[in-house]
């Protein structure tokens, strides 16, 4: 974590127009522009593998908070959503550390530069969040306001650790060139307990100096701090603290501290001295340190409302002209001046993704601190956040599915935006076709279902597996498709003069009523498979019922009459006189059904299939007059 | 997508990041602790220790421990590879590859290849399925194919697994379960099973560890059947359980009164029918204990099975969802002794190590 934390510390995150994506450069004039294909991604930070947690882990988190009913009413429904807030920094917070042994495993500087990057960039994120949190969600009033902040800013100014360790671990920590350092980072973050201690060791240490302590751990011990609970009012707080104040004012003109500079500097950090806190900027690293160390000595009971005018004259203290502002000071200054879409404009213009604002955006709304003022272009803006972000886990392989529970969540246009994004899916295993169906199914995307089934079951036809192809018409409830296929069936069998995948065929059960042409199919292969187990008078029925109940195409009607020749010419008689005349009067239609001109054009074999039709449908009513004529023997 | 597969082996756990062709997947190998035992020290066993991890190229679609140190790992790309797991180093290594094991029709076309959605170990045999409804036999170490049926179904095999030691079961996209006889030369299955009503897509399949005429299979509408292979060519029970494709079912190896399935729905069942007393005769009790529950051991040899009985509510078979906030899918599931693991679409597995606590 450096110190004046930036949020985009590498100028290429900078100039990566994030949302839009990359630009091209414009050719210099004069000169052609070179001839490169630009490879134009939006959303890098999707394919991270490290911030895969973050994304995984904070989808868990949103739906857990919009599944949750508004049960609790007050201060448990507070309760609940502050819990909500920790989780998502809890979040952060792990994959800062993942992101951190990445950095430090990564061998090729550029990656750990990244890495370090990144750490960086989520560090700064859940710093903002939390001051967020303290603010907005838990929205702490004047007592509690002023420890919480007290805690963001121990968790969040690390850099002086490694210092206080230094010194805590060696012999004689009172001897170190840094203890006094150490006393004054205690001091200025309010860790009176931490600072006695060592204290003590002073006192202990060097007996002049004794008595100086004595009075310092006391002032110490004797600091009023707000308190939690319900035990003192603000009021009586307040007056506690006019009382101590003053007591070290006298101890500070007694001159009781004169001897010891460092003492005499805490004693004035302690009277809230903004010279004093000033002298000891590289301990506290940042203006907003500056800021809740000023609250601490100078006024405790500050109120939420009066943070703007701190906040502001504290950055302009510390800072001093010196340098201007960064994105992440902007921010915190929004945050502290309570502009709560300042905040929200701001990180969406310094962060790279969606992810931050998404879901911040959702919670503050959950709190009901975002009017629902409309953006121009209609939407409010937690929802436009949250579809920007879903929008871009699309692009991603897996991460689209957590996309999907986002989209759910938007009230107004997130059906449509999923049903955009789900078509573009690609769908390279049958696995992944049947989530994105199941996804669609469930929320009775119709058209969606069609549409991907009909690519599925075209891919499959190409790769020419009909039984996959059926299966995929038969989900979509397709017709259309499914006759087609049962087409390709018929046309193989005319081919090739036999059936192929028989098991599919002969199995398909109540699917066969999807459509004419597969119940046709399926029909005319338990005609083949009727004769093949000689009963043949079955076999008869059916195929002249699927001539007469028009369940045949007129175009297969030809081939079943010849189907029917075998049956005609069997030594006993087979079809009825009735079924007979049916049998004509079929061949009679096909055949009157031709013009003239085709009737010319008709080949030899054509016009002999049908003579011998016609001469075995004669004989075959012969025989069959004569047998229903003659009196059944007994 | 997600996290698509788990299998277990004694000591640790193979994970893969299913995913899509150009992107990251990767085959991992966690460390779990000691299975079942507490620790020496009776020490916290932790959360599951990543050991090693390995690109994969595709997604991975099904996978299972050939040995103790090697992986046959399914892709959708249609290879099949044995990675193996060096222990001494802590690293994984591809070991062998059948590449486009699984193809449609041009097999030299750079997208020619098949997903190969299943397979199967029985070392150092391999059998494998695919989309191109091809089943190959594979030997560990043996460069070609030791036989492959192509065009053994026209529609997608979703999963086989070992009915003997030379007959596979399959169940494909079009509702059937088939028996395919190994040993013998002929491209045909020995028997065909289907479902009653509609031609519900079948994704897995599974068969009893003791009793091998039980199968159990999950369909694409959640519904679980039971098959007694023995009789008839229609399921014994069929059982409405998850709201959406079932994508794994297990029975529990050394107890096979419990059975697992997961699904799309995000949910994980067991189902355990050991407490179950239907109305048995005495004389199949033990001894003259009048006990309500039995060993497992005796009851298996000398009482039907409680899975074939034709009314299991009778029975008092008991169902628990193992997941308590479901939101994504349950992708994959293995179990081991005590430990269960699974995988989910939140790129996450979770390893329940006190099953039957």
């Amino acid at each position: 974590v450096h110190r004046r934390k930036k949020l985009s510390c590498d100028p290429e995150y900078v100039n990566k127009a994030h949302k839009e994506g990359r630009f091209l450069s414009p050719p210099v004039s004069g000169r052609p522009s070179s001839s490169c294909v630009f490879v134009v991604r939006k959303d890098q930070d999707i394919y991270i593998q490290t911030l895969r947690k973050l994304f995984n882990e904070s989808h868990g988190i949103f739906i857990g908070l919009q599944r949750s009913e508004e049960e609790f009413a007050g201060k448990s429904r507070k309760t609940q959503l502050v819990q909500v807030s920790k989780n998502y920094r809890s979040v952060i917070r792990a994959c800062m550390e993942d992101m951190h042994q990445a950095a430090v495993s990564a061998r090729d500087p550029a990656l750990h530069s990244q890495y370090s990057t990144q750490v960086s960039i989520l560090s700064a994120m859940e710093l903002i969040w939390n001051l967020c949190e303290i603010l907005f969600v838990e929205a702490a009033v004047a007592g509690p306001l002023l420890l919480r902040l007290l805690d963001w800013v121990r968790l969040h100014v690390c850099d002086v650790d490694n210092m206080v360790r230094e010194v805590l671990s060696s012999e004689n920590p009172s001897k170190h060139e840094l203890f006094w350092n150490v006393v004054d980072v205690f001091v200025l973050q309010g860790r009176m307990d931490e600072a006695r201690h060592l204290l003590s060791k002073e006192a202990s240490a060097n007996p002049t100096s004794v008595n100086m302590c004595r009075i310092l751990d006391d002032l110490m011990k004797k600091m009023p701090v707000p308190s939690l609970g319900n035990t003192q009012t603000l009021t009586e707080m307040e007056l506690k603290w006019q009382h101590w104040h003053e007591e070290c004012q006298r101890y500070l003109q007694d001159g009781t501290f004169a001897s010891n500079s460092h003492m005499e500097s805490i004693c004035k950090i302690l009277l809230g001295d903004e010279n004093a806190i000033l002298e000891k900027k590289e301990l506290m690293t940042t203006w907003y340190h500056f800021l809740v160390t000023r609250l601490l000595y100078s006024h405790p009971t500050v109120k939420p409302m009066e943070l703007r005018f701190y906040a502001q004259s504290s950055m302009d203290l510390f800072l001093g002209g010196e340098s201007s502002p960064e994105p992440l000071d902007t921010i915190l200054m929004a945050a502290f001046e309570f502009e709560l879409h300042q905040v929200i404009k701001e990180c969406s213009i310094a962060l790279s993704n969606w992810w931050f604002v998404a879901h911040l955006t959702d919670l503050l709304d959950h709190c009901k601190l975002l009017q629902s003022h409309n953006l121009y272009f209609g939407s409010n803006m937690r929802e436009f956040l949250l579809l920007e972000y879903a929008s871009g886990l699309f692009s991603h392989y897996s991460l689209w599915q957590l996309g999907v529970d986002y989209f759910d969540h938007c009230p107004e246009y997130g059906r449509v935006y999923l049903e955009l994004h789900i078509e573009r899916i690609p769908l390279n295993t049958e696995q992944k076709a049947l989530k994105v169906l199941r996804i669609c199914e469930q929320r009775q995307m119709h058209e969606q279902v069609r549409s991907i089934c009909k690519i599925m079951a075209m891919k499959a036809l190409r790769n020419n597996r009909l039984g996959s192809a059926l299966s995929w018409s038969i989900r979509a409830k397709d017709a259309a498709f499914a006759t087609l296929i049962s087409d390709r069936f018929l046309k193989d069998y005319c081919e090739k003069g036999c059936f192929s995948d028989l098991d599919l065929i002969d199995n398909l059960g109540p699917s066969m009523l999807l459509s004419d042409r597969l119940t046709f199919l399926g029909k005319y292969r338990e005609f083949h498979r009727l004769y093949g187990e000689k009963r043949f008078s079955e076999a008869a029925k059916l195929l002249l019922m699927l001539m007469t109940a028009h369940i045949a195409p007129c175009s297969f009607w030809m081939t079943l009459l010849t189907d029917a020749l075998p049956l005609l010419e069997q030594k006993e008689v087979i079809f009825s006189a009735e079924q007979t005349y049916e049998l004509m009067r079929c061949l009679e239609d096909l055949t009157a059904g031709k013009s003239d001109k085709q009737k010319f054009q008709d080949d030899d074999v054509e016009t002999m299939k049908v003579e011998m039709l016609r001469l075995a449908l004669a004989r075959n009513l012969a025989r069959v007059i004569v047998k229903e004529g003659t009196l059944e023997g007994s | 997508d997600g996290t698509s597969c788990v299998s277990v082996c004694a000591r640790c756990l193979a994970k893969s990041d299913g995913v899509i062709s150009i992107q990251d997947n990767r085959i991992s190998i966690w460390s779990v602790g000691d299975l079942g035992n507490v620790g020496l020290n009776g020490e916290y066993q932790g959360e599951p220790q990543l050991l090693c991890d390995i690109r994969h190229n595709g997604d991975v679609m099904d996978m299972q421990f050939l040995d103790q140190e090697r992986i046959v790992v399914a892709s959708s790309t249609g290879n099949v590879t044995i990675f193996r797991h060096h222990q001494n180093n802590q690293t994984l290594s591809a070991n062998q590859r059948w590449e486009k094991a699984h193809y449609h029709v041009d097999r030299d076309a750079s997208c020619g290849g098949a997903a190969c959605t299943g397979v199967i170990c029985s070392n150092p045999e391999i059998v494998t399925v695919g989309e191109d409804g091809r089943i190959n036999l594979f030997r560990a170490d043996q460069k070609d194919a030791v036989r492959t049926i192509d065009n053994a179904d026209s529609s997608t095999l979703h999963a086989v697994t070992f009915l003997r030691t030379t007959e596979i079961l399959t169940v494909n996209s079009i509702g059937q379960l088939k028996i395919w006889d190994l040993r013998q030369q002929r491209n045909e299955p020995s028997q065909i099973f289907s479902l009653t009503g509609d031609r519900v897509p079948l994704h897995c399949v599974d068969r009893h560890p003791n009793q091998q005429h039980i199968v159990a299979t999950g369909g694409q509408d959640g519904m679980l059947s039971i098959w007694d292979i023995r009789q008839g060519t229609m399921p014994v029970s069929l059982l409405n359980a998850h709201e959406a494709e079932m994508w794994e079912v297990h029975f529990h190896p050394s107890n096979p009164d419990h059975l697992f399935t997961c699904s799309e729905d995000g949910s994980l069942w067991h189902w355990d029918t050991s407490t179950s007393v239907s109305e048995k005769p005495s004389f199949l009790h033990q001894g003259g204990r009048s006990t309500t529950y039995f060993s497992h051991n005796t009851i298996n040899q000398s009482v039907v099975s409680a899975w074939l009985s034709n009314d299991p509510t009778k029975d008092r078979m008991e169902i628990t969802n193992l997941i308590p906030n479901q939101t994504l899918s349950v992708n994959s599931l293995d179990i081991l002794g005590p430990c269960l693991v699974y995988g989910t679409d939140a790129e996450a597995i979770y390893v329940n190590r006190h099953l039957f606590a």
